[in-house]
């Protein structure tokens, strides 16, 4: 079994790495993304600024006034522990709870600075006093916080159309049915394409990793071996979902269509390039079912963070559980031809 | 001889069409079985279902009397009618990878000096010519030392030398005792190789026996060619009941003298006249109204 599996796996590998237009789109494409993205549309704009509101209620009097000014997101939030992060990373100037007049604010901030002369500014006629409290923190830059969904992001491409394609194709073109053929089981196929698939995206990723880590300066709080932990798992997870679109289709153009049925959805909403948060609870829960979404959040929490392995276990347990559900559902719907 | 593989009853449907319809035969050990029909005939069919790669409706398919299992998967080379091999590997790395396959392989250089595939050992399959391929396919087909090879229609598309000499090869295979089914639409070919024939038309065969055998019970006549230009096709049609086909008019006759007085009566030229016995194009013929290669 397993002398079958390697040859499989030899074979696919040479295949791959001889493509040397597929690899190099595999190297280059995130690497492009992600210097589009750092310099050219990163979102430092004055003029917008995020305030958090922890009280639920609608505002009265001077923090109605507040409220009204115009150019600042507010942003409702249950609570102040959680949202006070947001405060520290600069992904909120200001955080409020008009209940209590207390407000939070990074001292690092300087869009921080101006919205609390506004708020100040609201509240100076009303008689009414307000508590400042200073919070302290590194801004969280864009380009911290979407390096992980990109590195997610091209697991996926890699992972969803890396092996999706190369199944439909070996079917359409008759490989396959040499393969049936043979004494080759199709779970023994099966592993030998997770297998190559997998080391070939770990291994790219760790490059594009390493190379990024080189030209642009990112936050890493985390252990590599967490990190790579999680980039493995999300990497088997998308293989099973491209294993489950590609078991049965022998047409390259089906194909093509269902694989970005499921990447499309993937890319946009599991978080890659936004937050969800303020996203409609529905979306968010939707994005939850996503795998993209686990890998993206488990890879922040460690690389921002510095979240170690029981800290991100609840995404890990997604993956590993939907990657074997996956699996065998591709195993049993599996057809040679 | 003892039966290596027996077919029984096999039905095989595609929605309404019945491709392959109560097929039943035994290929005996070490003998090279030839299934012939035209195209769409079912014998790609029959022949995968024997393979294993198509699951019948109805019906059984025994290898040395049990199912097709892993033993079947580990004695039978198989060469299909088209296969494509995967993409960047060259002709040695795909020999590799097959022989990884199996327990008992035959060694690639010995293959590579029997199909002449050593110049090319290390060429993208890709680049490989047409007769280069079959050649692959065939060693690939053996690489496992089969003791059933099936061919699929393994001279399509080969030029006159390349398919004589896959003909050649594949005697030398029989020679080394393996069993060979073939499936082929050349009549020529499967009097050359095949110690029994089953003609296929619609799903169903509707003659089995040896080559010789199956001519004779069902030919006592010969074969008067005339090429078609020396013979109006009124005068040959009206007076000789003639076949025109391949520039030529066939006059079926159990007396060959009195058809070529008949002929010299009408001033028909015969220099290019050629008496020939009834081949199994003409018992195909015969059987479905059809010709082979239609």
């Amino acid at each position: 079994m397993w002398n079958r599996i390697y040859a499989l796996f030899v074979a696919r590998n040479l295949e791959f790495v001889r493509d040397r237009s597929a690899l190099a789109w595999s190297v280059l494409l995130p690497v492009l993304i992600i210097f589009v993205f750092a310099f050219a549309f990163t979102d430092d704009n004055p003029e917008k600024f995020k305030v958090g509101l922890v009280s639920g209620s609608a505002l009265e009097g001077a923090a109605a006034t507040f409220g009204d000014t115009r150019y600042i997101k507010f942003i409702d939030f249950d609570e102040v522990e959680t949202s006070l992060q947001k405060v520290e990373r600069h992904q909120v100037d200001l955080l409020f709870d008009p209940d209590s007049n207390r407000y939070w604010i990074n001292q690092t901030s300087p869009n921080g600075y101006i919205v609390e002369k506004l708020l100040i500014a609201a509240y100076s006629d009303s008689g009414e006093s307000l508590q400042q409290i200073m919070v302290a923190g590194d801004e969280i830059r864009y380009i911290d916080w979407v390096i992980p969904g990109v590195i997610a992001m091209n697991i996926m491409w890699g992972a969803l159309f890396g092996i999706g394609y190369v199944i439909v194709r070996y079917r359409k073109f008759g490989v396959l049915k040499r393969l049936s053929a043979t004494p080759v089981t199709a779970v023994e196929f099966l592993c030998a394409q997770i297998l190559s698939r997998l080391w070939l995206l770990v291994v790219v990723n760790v490059v594009i990793f390493i190379g990024m880590d080189l030209f642009v300066d990112f936050r890493m709080h985390g252990s590599y071996f967490s990190l790579l932990l999680v980039f493995t798992l999300g990497c088997i997870n998308l293989i099973c979902c491209g294993l489950v679109v590609a078991a049965r289709i022998s047409s390259e153009e089906v194909a093509n269509g269902v694989l970005n049925l499921f990447s499309w959805p993937m890319m946009f909403l599991s978080g890659v390039w936004f937050s969800l948060e303020g996203a409609h609870p529905l979306m968010q829960k939707f994005a939850l079912l996503l795998p993209l979404t686990h890998v993206t959040e488990a890879a922040r929490e460690i690389m921002i963070d510095g979240a170690g392995i029981v800290d991100v276990s609840d995404h890990l347990l997604v993956l590993g559980v939907s990657s074997v559900i996956l699996l065998f559902i591709g195993a049993r719907i599996f057809q040679w031809e | 001889m003892s039966v290596i593989l027996q077919v029984s009853s096999l039905v095989k449907r595609f929605g309404q069409l019945t491709a392959v319809n109560d097929v039943s035969f035994e290929i005996r050990e070490g003998c090279c079985f030839g299934l012939l029909g035209p195209n769409g005939a079912g014998k790609t069919t029959t022949i995968e279902m024997m393979e294993g790669i198509k699951i019948p409706d109805s019906g059984t398919i025994r290898y040395q009397g049990g199912a097709l299992g892993s033993q079947f998967r580990n004695e039978a080379g198989i060469m299909f009618q088209t296969t494509a091999l995967q993409e960047f590997i060259t002709v040695r790395e795909i020999m590799v990878q097959f022989s990884r396959f199996y327990p008992d392989t035959t060694g690639i250089d010995e293959l590579a000096d029997r199909y002449a595939l050593h110049d090319f050992l290390n060429q993208d399959t890709r680049k490989l010519s047409g007769g280069q391929k079959q050649r692959l396919l065939l060693a690939m087909a053996l690489i496992n030392k089969p003791k059933i090879l099936f061919l699929d229609e393994p001279t399509t598309g080969l030029d006159p030398q390349s398919r004589r000499n896959l003909w050649r090869q594949v005697q030398e295979i029989r020679e080394q005792g393996a069993t060979v089914l073939l499936t082929t639409h050349y009549m020529e070919e499967a009097y050359e190789l095949c110690d029994e024939i089953a003609i296929m038309d619609h799903g169903r065969i509707i003659a089995h026996d040896a080559p010789d055998a199956l001519l004779a019970a069902h030919f006592d006549d010969v074969v008067v060619q005339i090429h078609a230009a020396d013979i109006p096709r009124a005068i040959g049609e009206q007076e000789f009941q003639a076949i025109y086909r391949n520039d030529n008019a066939h006059i079926v006759t159990g007396d060959v003298n009195r058809t070529i007085e008949h002929l010299l009566r009408l001033n028909i030229p015969l220099n290019r006249l050629r008496i020939r016995a009834r081949d199994l194009e003409d018992l195909f013929l015969e059987l479905t109204g059809k010709e082979l290669r239609a």
